[in-house]
């Protein structure tokens, strides 16, 4: 066992784990921070991002030891009072979910790339995307959704 | 007062469904945590087929937090065999489906034993400690071996790998037809196996109360319905007190349309055990263990005249049913049967379909479920048919359509299509398209011997919704009914629950279910809640797939208003002194004739029926109402999608350049929704015809077994679509609608092969196999040039 000190959505907790453990395993079945799933085995769907110290990551491909003395942001903690942010709303506007597996983590990987890159276009959209998949929606109405979060107007 | 000015149905409401999913607030059934939970896992074979000669579960006791470990031979006192609802005829061989193996395993992830542990490391630790000494047993992969005569058998108590042969004659016999035909064609395609990739993978859960012997299974399903009745049978628990509950379900598209071993095992374990019990697939584990969809060889032929018209067609099926019959498996190709004709009109239809038991993952239904493969058969060969008889591909289809006029008509294959205006729905395509401007860039590449060509792929679909008619399915031979279940609870504070037996992953039944409730009781919008996909709180239910769920279980909602309307109606009228003739009711509200200051709204009305102090005579105190329906007959969406392609001969290189496409699913309850509805089709047709494949080895080894070897496409590898609606309401249901879940799916799939070989047909090229990856169409080109 291994003692760990993370910040999660602005609280701290100090835990024993199994180095092995990874990190989305410890937000879920540790933490009860359920809002991340896990979608894949592989690190290839995306649906586990979480921010670690300001980046995009692939919570499934991180272990929980890895985030010690770290900071992570999961969907969980992107409200502010109830108040949704952009992405949030942009996402519910422009119906860019539908059963919602993929959601937290597709709104954490958008987070990040209008981190990079305030003012995409939609091929810049649909290449920064490209870890994060969904089944339900054909990606088009996520694609508006970050364009309409990133101030762009966005026909349809 | 309540006043609804704009109508509900029709407007694009963003989703009520939306605020919990999009802050994290989930229910997924993972997430489920009880007191003294444990975790199941699997063990699996990793032969696609062999004998157990022996198991031993002993050593995996030994490993920390192991808990308890049970081979197949341990559950068979508690289980029965898996059900097949679909005995699609009198002599089908049904094979037994033990949840888990005791004596032979036929493909590669039959599970061999389940080890039970505190944790889910611990219990995926085990497996690797359990025994097991497999001898080897020949695969059976290739759907023609698998019938002859000296074949290895899937299930050697059987005496033969052929599940079934159905048959469909209707018209003129076919070889009359193809006697005085000028041209026959005949082609066969490939409909390669699929898996479904829902974004949330299986997972069950269960609470028992040991002491009362009343199990509450939570599943990742599509048909919390369905598993109850089948999961009691197979469980031998009274279904009374079994309670399904089917909380957040992360999409299913057919996959979770089963009723799986593990949830019968996590019951049978957490009786066994009187714990609580949880098991969650890995996508991996997934790829293997959940079933896969599509796995057809299909030869088709088509008569017709010099001048394009059709005569017959002829069609035969083989159908990989994988090493057991799960749910609906051996009816799912014949959900596609009176499809093939599709939009046509003809003389003469047949059509076969064998049923083949190979060592593969078991097949059931995925998105589309038939239909997909019909409209891919026929939409396939009207284009090799055009290119046989030197006609513009959209030509010969307008040549043998049903026009708008003929509506309603009865096709070779004996279905009435109630309503459609092809026509519309093309020009409006065509028109989006700039499909002239597109030939004339065709044919200018073509002439410059552009590396890179231009195809342009057409399908003018129909499809079939609105499962099901119950007789139809008694005629079908399918063990249940299709009708769907509402109630409408007037609350005492005015608001309104809904409750469906539809059960929703991802396709907004609170949000449209609302707004068609809304519309008829005049409430508003807001003051609606829907409650599905629990047993206990939402009792009856045929739950959600085939494009059902608004046509059957939408127009039950429709239906139970109308009675709380009526119900209201009389106490309405005792209220205000009137007749109930003397009523009008609008936005609403209740008022009487002439003297519009006499009114009440229906908000009103359900409180004064909750305090019962003033109802008229024997009235019994409630405008609470139910309605079950039966649907008549089936709805038929269609319309027309064109894609435009670029594919590079030299790397084999495939780019969507534009994709259009006009649907007509009749009324649209939230054109939002549908439209989303339609994005999420168009992408998984799409994947079928570019990316997708379940890729099997010669040993029956899943060589795509994991995500990263499995090509969902992400938004890098899909166009912006271009869609737009005709609207010809359906005549069959009150609210005109038709269904929209896999219109999509439906469509897509051919008209992306037909602008492939479209593409290439100039280089001698006329048919890529799916899904067309730059391999096959470099090797396609360079077979034709040689």
């Amino acid at each position: 066992m291994t003692h760990i000190s993370v910040k999660v959505d602005g609280t701290t907790y100090e835990d024993e784990v199994e180095p092995r453990l990874l990190l989305v395993h410890y937000l879920r079945d540790r933490l009860g921070l359920t809002g991340t799933p896990v979608g894949c085995d592989t690190s290839n769907c995306g649906a586990c991002t979480v921010d670690l110290d300001g980046e995009s990551v692939k919570s499934c491909a991180v272990l929980a030891v890895q985030a010690d003395g770290g900071e992570v942001t999961t969907v969980q903690g992107l409200a502010r009072d109830g108040e949704w942010t952009a992405l949030q709303r942009a996402f519910h506007e422009r119906h860019a979910l539908q059963c919602g597996y993929c959601t937290p983590g597709m709104i954490m990987a958008a987070r990040d790339l209008l981190r990079d890159n305030p003012r995409p276009t939609p091929e810049e959209v649909r290449q920064g995307l490209e870890g994060n998949l969904c089944r339900c929606t054909g990606y088009q109405n996520i694609v508006r959704a970050v364009l309409a979060a990133s101030g762009q107007e966005v026909t349809a | 007062m309540t006043s609804t000015t704009e109508r509900e149905v029709g407007r694009a409401r963003p989703r009520k469904e939306d605020a919990h999913l999009i802050t994290g607030q989930t229910n997924w059934t993972d997430n489920i945590q009880a007191g003294g939970l444990l975790y199941m896992a699997f063990l699996r074979s990793p032969l696609a087929h062999a004998r157990i000669e022996r198991i031993d579960v002993a050593p995996a006791l030994q490993r920390p937090g192991v808990v308890a470990a049970f081979t197949g031979a341990d559950l068979a006192d508690g289980l029965g065999s898996m059900p097949c609802v679909w005995p699609v005829t009198e002599d089908i061989v049904m094979p037994a489906h033990p949840p888990v193996a005791a004596d032979e395993v036929r493909y590669a992830g039959d599970p061999v034993a389940v080890v039970v542990a505190r944790d889910r490391y611990a219990a995926a630790d085990a497996l690797e400690a359990i025994e097991v000494d497999y001898e080897p047993l020949p695969p059976v992969l290739d759907l023609e071996g698998a019938l002859a005569e000296d074949a290895p058998l899937v299930h050697a108590d059987k005496g033969t790998n052929r599940c079934y042969v159905w048959p469909l004659r209707t018209g003129e016999e076919f070889d009359a037809v193809r006697e005085r035909a000028e041209v026959t064609l005949k082609r066969r395609y490939h409909q390669q196996r699929l898996i479904a990739n829902a974004m949330e993978p299986r997972a069950v859960a269960v609470t028992p109360v040991a002491a009362s012997g009343e199990y509450t299974l939570y599943s990742s399903t599509q048909v919390p319905h369905i598993a109850r009745l089948l999961l009691a049978g197979v469980t031998g628990i009274p279904e009374n007190k079994l309670r399904v509950v089917a909380p957040d379900v992360g999409g299913g598209f057919g996959s979770k349309l089963q009723v799986y071993g593990e949830e019968a095992v996590a019951l049978d374990v957490a009786r066994r055990l009187g714990r609580p019990v949880k098991w969650t697939e890995s996508r991996s584990e997934g790829y293997l263990a959940t079933h896969q969809g599509r796995g057809m060889i299909q030869d088709v032929e088509i008569a017709a005249t010099r001048e394009g018209r059709l005569l017959g067609l002829k069609v035969d099926l083989l159908a990989d049913m994988g090493a057991y019959l799960m749910l609906i498996t051996p009816g799912t190709p014949l959900l596609g049967a009176f499809m093939y004709p599709g939009i046509y009109k003809m003389d003469s239809y047949e059509f076969t379909c064998t049923g083949v038991f190979t060592t593969r993952t078991p097949t059931d239904a995925y998105r589309g479920a038939g239909r997909p493969e019909a409209t891919f058969a026929i939409e396939r060969i009207m284009d090799d048919l055009a290119a046989e008889l030197g006609v513009d591909p959209m030509e010969l289809r307008r040549r043998n359509w049903i026009r708008h006029e003929e509506f309603p008509y009865t096709t070779v294959a004996g279905l009435t299509y109630d309503s459609g205006h092809y026509e519309a729905a093309t020009d409006r395509a065509l028109a989006l398209f700039g499909y002239d401007e597109l030939r004339a860039e065709q044919r200018k590449r073509a002439e410059g011997q552009d590396a890179v060509r231009l195809g342009i792929g057409v399908s003018t679909y129909t499809e079939m919704c609105g499962l099901a008619p119950s007789r139809v399915l008694r005629d079908l031979r399918y063990a249940a009914g299709g009708w769907e279940a509402a109630s409408i609870r007037m609350l005492p504070t005015g608001k309104v629950e809904v409750v469906t037996g539809t059960s929703p992953h991802g396709q907004g039944h609170v949000t449209s279910w609302s707004q068609i409730a809304a519309d008829v009781l005049g409430v508003p919008f807001e003051d609606v809640e829907v409650v599905h996909g629990d047993t206990r709180a939402a009792p009856q239910g045929m739950d959600t797939y085939g494009s059902r769920s608004l046509v059957v279980g939408g127009s039950a909602v429709h239906h139970a208003a109308v009675k709380v309307v009526e119900k209201a109606r009389k106490v309405a009228a005792h209220l205000l002194e009137a007749s109930e003739q003397d009523l009008d009711f609008a936005d609403g509200v209740f008022s009487v004739k002439g003297s519009p200051e006499a009114r009440r709204t229906i908000q009103e009305v359900a409180f004064a029926t909750f305090t019962s102090h003033d109802l008229p005579e024997g009235l019994e105190p409630t405008i609470n109402a139910e309605h079950l329906l039966d649907p008549d007959t089936f709805s038929y969406p269609h319309g027309t999608h064109l894609c435009a392609v670029e594919v590079d001969t030299e790397t084999g290189q495939v780019r969507i350049r534009s994709y259009v496409c006009v649907d007509d699913v009749g009324r649209v309850v939230n054109p939002m929704i549908v439209e989303g509805q339609v994005h999420g089709g168009l992408a998984q047709g799409i994947a079928q015809a570019l990316y997708e494949e379940a890729v099997y080895d010669d040993e029956g080894n899943l060589v795509s077994g994991t995500m990263a070897d499995y090509l969902v496409p992400s938004a890098a590898d899909l166009p912006d679509f271009v869609t737009d609606r005709t609207q010809t309401p359906a005549t069959s249901n009150p609210l005109g609608v038709k269904g929209v879940g896999e219109a999509g799916t439906i469509a897509s799939t051919p008209a992306v092969v037909n602008a492939v070989v479209d593409a290439l047909r100039p280089l001698g090229v006329g048919d890529v196999r799916m899904p067309c990856t730059p391999e096959r169409i470099w090797q396609a080109v360079r077979e034709a040039r040689s």
